[in-house]
C-alpha cells in the first residue's frame, strides 16, 4: 500500500501577537480577551495560499527527483482563483513536468485530508504531491481572527519505500454547516460554538474513527500521535478518550505558535507529528468539515533516512513577532490605505508575455552556455560573458534553489511598497548569475552586503483592477 | 579611419529657461522660453536652421511622442525634426544628433532642444511608470533613489568604507552644490544648506537623505551648432567647439554577469577614455579646467570623480572633502548647481550641462563665472541605474582653430 515518501512544512515568519487583536478591539468586544494568549502565524503582504504551497512543496521535495512527480494537487479554500487552475501554477514555479495530472481540491476544511486518501488510494504508480495551504481572511474583532492562521504542509505520497505507510482510511459526509462562505464573500460566517461541539465534532467524528480502528484492526491505546485539527477546548481529547487513545497521545493543536490553518492543518499538524514519530509509531488523523475523513499510519524505518529539512518545527523557529494589528488589518486589506499616487499605477498582464515568458519568470530558469560555462539569468540569446557572447549557446539552468548574496541593496522609502520601506538588492549566486531582485522577510537594519540569501515564490503585486495576483521570486535571508 | 568630432562644430547660440516648478507654464511656453534666448545668442532667423533634434524622456506626461512637439512649439518650417530618447541622457543625444548632422555636412545649422514637464504628475520626484512588459513581471519597483542608493552599499564594502564617513562626503557634494545654485537665477534652488542639514534630513532610500537626492523640474534649454567656419562668416569670434562626444551602452554585462561589483559605472569608465581620447585630453586631472557630471544623488557624483579618471579609484571621498571640485577648487564641479540646484527636467539637462560649459567657456557666466577662463569643460549626462545605463560623456572648449 502507498504512503508518505516524504513531507514538507511552511509556516509565515510573521506572527500576530493575539495581545495585539485583543487590546485594538476590546472597545468593540471586551470578550476578545479571555483569547488574548500566544500567537497566530500571518502571511507578510505578499504571500498567499499559492506562495505557501510552494515553499512547502520544495520543503517536501527535499532529495526527491522531482521528475519523478507525476500528479501535484493542491487542497485550499482560499485559493486567488476561481477559475485559473493553481496547480499548473505550482508545478510550473517548482519546474515539474508538464506531462502530469493536476488538482485543485477545495470548498471544505477536508479537502487536505481527502487529497492525501485520493493519492493513498490511486491504483496507479508514481508520485504524487499533495499540498495543503490556507490564508483565511477574517473580520476584525471576530474570534476566528484569533483563532486561525495562515500556512501550509505537503507531502510526497508514493509506494517506493514510504516515511509512513498508510494502514487504512475512513470518511463520512454529513452536510452540517458550521460555517459557509459564500459565492464571492470574503469571510466566513460561523455558527454557535457549543452547537459545533456537541453535534458536530462529538457526533460526527468517534463513530467514524471507531470505524476506521476496527478496519485496521487496531486498538486506540496502540495509537502514539492522534492528529486532530480542533481549536475547541478539550474536543480532541474527549474524543482521544471514547476511541481509548490515550490522553497524551494527543497532539499539540498548535493553537499557542500558529493558529488553525484551515484546510491545511491535518496535514500541517501530521508533518509535525511525523517529526516526532519513531519507526512503528501509529498515526491517526481525523479531520472534521461536513463529515470527517480519518487515515491511520505507521512510521517506518525509511522516516529516519528521509533527508534534513525545514519541515513545520523549523518554519515555526523562522519566527518574528508582529505587534502591530493595524499592519495585519493593511496586509489582509482589511483597513482603506492611503497608499498614494504611485500605487496607482495600471498593473495589467500581458498574458501572452506571461505565457512566453512562464519559464524565466515562473520558473527562474535560466540559463548556462554550453561554450563557456557561464551561468546566467535570464536566459538570453547570446551569452552575457563579455569573453564569449556566443549565440543560441544556452541550456536552461535553474536558480531558484541557488543561493545567493547581496552584492548592494537599499530600504527604499520612496517608492510604493505595501510594507515600506522596499528592500531590494544586487543578488549574485554562488554558481554564478545575478539580478537585481526584491527581497522579502527581511528587516532593512539587518540588511549587509554579503549577506546570504535564498529565493521564495512570492506575490510581485497585484492587480487589484482586474483581480489577478502577480508572482515572481524574491530573496530571503537564507536560514 | 574615423577622426573624431573634435574641432568640427561649434555652438552658435544657447538658451535655457528657468528651471524650476513652473505650475504656469506648459512645455511649450518652456520651449520658446529657451530657443528664445538662443537664437537672439546665435544672431541667426529662425528659418536659417534645416534640421533639429529634440530631446524628451517621459513624454507620456507632457507633450507625447514625436519630433511634433518642438516643430508645432516653434512653427519650424518643415524641417526634419527627430525625438530622441535615452533615459536622462537624452538632452546630450539631441545634442550628438545637431552636431553629427552638421559635421557630416548634411546640413548648415541644426537645433538641439530638450524639454522636460514633470510637475503634473501630482507628487515629487520622477513620475511611477511602467518599464515595459517583461521588466515589469520581475524588476524590483525600484525608484530612482533606490537604485543609485545601492552603489553606497557596494562602495562601502569595496573600499573598506564607514557609513558615517561616506555620509559625510556625499553630504559635502549637497552643500556645494547649493552654494553655487545660490548664485544661479536660473536654478531650481537657490538656498544654501548646511553639512549637519544634510546629514540629518529623512533618509529617502537608504543611505541617502533627502538633499542626497535631485528633484525633477520643469524646464528646456537647447543649442544651435553651426561649422566653425559658418560661424565665422556671422561674425562670430569667440567660438566654443566640440571635442568630443561619446556614449558607452549598457549591454547587460553589470546586471547579469558577476564582474561587476556595483559601485562604480562601467560605462562612464569607457565613456570617459574615449572622449579623452578623442578630444586629445592626456591627463583629464590636470587638463580639464570645468566639469558637469549627472549628480542625480550625492553617491552617484563621487564615484563618477572616479570614473571620468579625475579622482583616483577609491580617492573620491578624499578630494571631495578637500574641496577639489568646489566653485574655488582645482575642478569645479556643478559650479551652476547641477541637477541638484539648478534642475532636472530630464529632457534637457545634458544639453543645460553644455549651457554652463558653454557660458564658462566665454566668460559670461555672471556672478558664478570662473576667474581663470576655462579652457576644457565636460559634461557627463547619465541615463537609467547603475547596473543599465546609458554614459555620455561630451568635452567642449574654446575654439582655437
Amino acid at each position: 500500500m502507498s504512503g508518505i515518501i516524504s513531507i514538507g512544512g511552511y509556516i509565515p515568519r510573521l506572527r500576530l501577537q493575539r495581545k495585539a487583536i485583543a487590546e485594538a478591539n476590546a472597545w468593540f468586544n471586551p470578550g476578545l480577551k479571555g483569547q488574548a494568549k500566544a500567537e497566530r502565524a500571518i502571511c507578510n503582504w505578499d504571500e498567499d495560499a499559492v506562495t505557501m504551497a510552494v515553499e512547502a512543496a520544495r520543503d517536501a521535495l527535499t532529495g526527491i527527483d522531482r521528475s519523478q512527480i507525476d500528479r501535484v494537487v493542491i487542497a485550499s479554500t482560499t485559493l486567488p482563483f476561481q477559475d485559473r487552475q493553481c496547480a499548473p501554477l505550482i508545478a510550473q514555479a517548482l519546474h515539474l513536468r508538464n506531462d502530469i495530472a493536476t488538482l485543485d481540491l477545495t470548498t471544505s476544511q477536508r479537502a487536505g485530508t481527502t487529497g492525501l486518501m485520493t493519492a493513498l488510494q490511486a491504483p496507479t504508480g508514481g508520485l504524487t504531491l499533495v499540498i495543503a495551504a490556507e490564508k483565511r481572511r477574517t473580520k476584525a474583532a471576530s474570534p476566528q481572527e484569533m483563532s486561525y492562521g495562515d500556512g501550509a504542509a505537503a507531502m510526497v505520497i508514493g509506494a517506493n519505500a514510504p516515511a509512513a505507510r498508510l494502514i487504512a482510511a475512513e470518511t463520512e459526509a454529513v452536510d452540517f454547516v458550521d460555517h459557509f462562505r459564500g459565492q464571492s464573500r470574503d469571510f466566513d460566517y460561523v455558527w454557535e460554538e457549543r452547537w459545533i461541539r456537541d453535534e458536530g465534532y462529538n457526533k460526527i467524528v468517534p463513530p467514524v474513527v471507531a470505524r476506521l480502528l476496527k478496519k485496521a484492526g487496531v486498538s486506540g491505546d496502540r495509537i502514539a500521535h492522534f492528529v486532530m485539527p480542533c481549536t475547541l477546548s478539550r474536543v480532541a481529547q474527549g474524543i482521544a478518550k471514547k476511541a481509548g487513545i490515550a490522553e497524551d497521545k494527543v497532539r499539540d493543536n498548535l493553537h499557542a505558535v500558529c493558529g488553525d490553518t484551515g484546510v491545511a492543518h491535518p496535514l500541517v499538524m501530521l508533518a509535525h507529528a511525523l517529526e516526532d514519530a519513531k519507526a512503528g509509531d501509529l498515526i491517526l488523523v481525523a479531520a472534521f468539515g461536513q463529515g470527517c475523513d480519518a487515515l491511520l499510519f505507521e512510521a517506518t524505518p525509511a522516516l529516519a533516512g528521509m533527508p534534513q529539512r525545514r519541515g513545520i518545527k523549523g518554519s515555526l523557529a523562522r519566527r518574528k513577532a508582529e505587534g502591530n494589528y493595524q499592519r495585519f488589518l493593511a496586509f489582509n486589506d482589511n483597513v482603506v490605505l492611503e497608499r498614494g499616487m504611485r500605487a496607482e499605477g495600471d498593473k495589467q498582464t500581458p498574458m501572452t508575455t506571461a505565457y512566453r515568458k512562464r519559464d524565466m519568470i515562473t520558473s527562474l530558469m535560466g540559463g548556462k552556455c554550453r561554450i563557456c560555462g557561464t551561468v546566467q539569468w535570464p536566459k538570453a540569446n547570446v551569452c552575457v560573458n563579455p569573453n564569449c557572447n556566443a549565440f543560441h549557446s544556452q541550456d536552461d539552468h535553474p536558480f531558484s534553489d541557488q543561493v545567493g548574496k547581496v552584492m548592494s541593496f537599499t530600504a527604499d522609502q520612496l517608492t510604493y511598497c505595501p510594507d515600506p520601506p522596499a528592500c531590494y538588492g544586487m543578488v549574485t549566486f554562488e554558481e554564478g548569475g545575478r539580478f537585481m531582485a526584491d527581497f522579502t522577510d527581511v528587516d532593512a537594519p539587518d540588511l549587509k552586503v554579503g549577506m546570504r540569501m535564498r529565493m521564495m515564490f512570492r506575490i510581485k503585486e497585484v492587480d487589484a483592477q482586474r483581480g489577478f495576483v502577480k508572482y515572481f521570486w524574491k530573496a530571503a535571508p537564507a536560514a | 579611419m574615423a577622426k573624431g568630432i573634435k574641432d568640427k562644430v561649434v555652438i552658435l547660440g544657447m538658451g535655457c529657461s528657468k528651471f524650476g516648478e513652473r505650475w504656469d507654464k506648459e512645455a511649450d511656453d518652456l520651449i520658446v522660453e529657451a530657443f528664445e534666448e538662443a537664437i537672439k545668442d546665435a544672431g541667426i532667423e529662425k528659418n536659417q536652421i534645416q534640421a533639429a533634434w529634440f530631446s524628451t524622456a517621459i513624454e507620456e506626461q507632457h507633450v507625447g511622442k514625436s519630433g511634433t512637439p518642438l516643430a508645432m512649439a516653434l512653427r519650424l518650417p518643415y524641417i526634419p525634426v527627430t525625438r530622441v530618447e535615452n533615459f536622462c541622457a537624452s538632452g546630450t543625444e539631441a545634442f550628438r544628433g545637431a552636431v553629427y548632422a552638421v559635421a557630416s555636412g548634411a546640413c548648415d545649422i541644426a537645433l538641439a532642444q530638450g524639454v522636460e514637464k514633470l510637475k503634473d504628475t501630482g507628487y515629487g520626484g520622477l513620475p511611477q511608470r511602467g518599464r515595459g512588459h517583461l521588466n515589469n513581471m520581475f524588476w524590483p519597483n525600484i525608484s530612482a533613489p533606490g537604485s543609485f542608493a545601492q552603489l553606497a552599499a557596494a562602495y562601502r564594502a569595496k573600499h573598506n568604507v564607514g557609513a558615517e564617513d561616506l555620509k559625510r562626503a556625499i553630504a559635502h557634494v549637497s552643500v556645494k552644490s547649493h552654494d553655487n545654485g545660490a548664485r544661479n537665477a536660473k536654478a531650481h534652488l537657490q538656498n544654501k544648506v548646511s553639512e549637519e542639514q544634510v546629514i540629518n534630513a529623512p533618509i529617502i532610500a537608504e543611505p541617502l537623505g533627502l538633499f542626497d537626492c535631485c528633484g525633477v523640474s520643469d524646464g528646456s534649454a537647447c543649442a544651435i551648432v553651426t561649422t566653425p567656419e559658418i560661424a565665422r562668416s556671422l561674425g562670430k569670434k569667440d567660438l566654443v567647439s566640440v571635442k568630443a562626444l561619446q556614449l558607452a551602452v549598457s549591454n547587460g554585462q553589470e546586471a547579469s554577469h558577476n564582474s561587476w561589483d556595483g559601485s562604480y559605472f562601467a560605462t562612464t569608465r569607457v565613456a570617459s577614455k574615449r572622449a579623452y581620447e578623442e578630444a586629445g585630453i592626456r591627463k583629464p586631472r590636470e587638463e580639464v579646467s570645468l566639469i558637469e557630471v549627472h549628480d542625480c544623488f550625492s553617491i552617484t557624483e563621487l564615484v563618477t570623480m572616479e570614473d571620468l579618471h579625475i579622482s583616483p579609484e577609491g580617492g573620491a571621498i578624499k578630494d571631495i572633502r578637500d574641496g577639489f571640485y568646489d566653485a574655488d577648487g582645482k575642478i569645479p564641479c556643478q559650479i551652476d548647481g547641477g541637477l541638484k540646484c539648478f534642475g532636472h527636467p530630464i529632457g534637457a539637462s545634458g544639453l543645460r550641462m553644455l549651457y554652463e560649459m558653454y557660458l564658462q567657456l566665454l566668460g559670461r557666466a555672471g556672478p558664478r563665472q570662473r576667474k581663470d577662463t576655462p579652457r576644457y569643460g565636460l559634461t557627463h549626462n547619465l541615463g537609467g541605474f547603475p547596473q543599465q545605463n546609458v554614459s555620455s560623456v561630451s568635452i567642449v572648449g574654446r575654439y582655437e582653430g
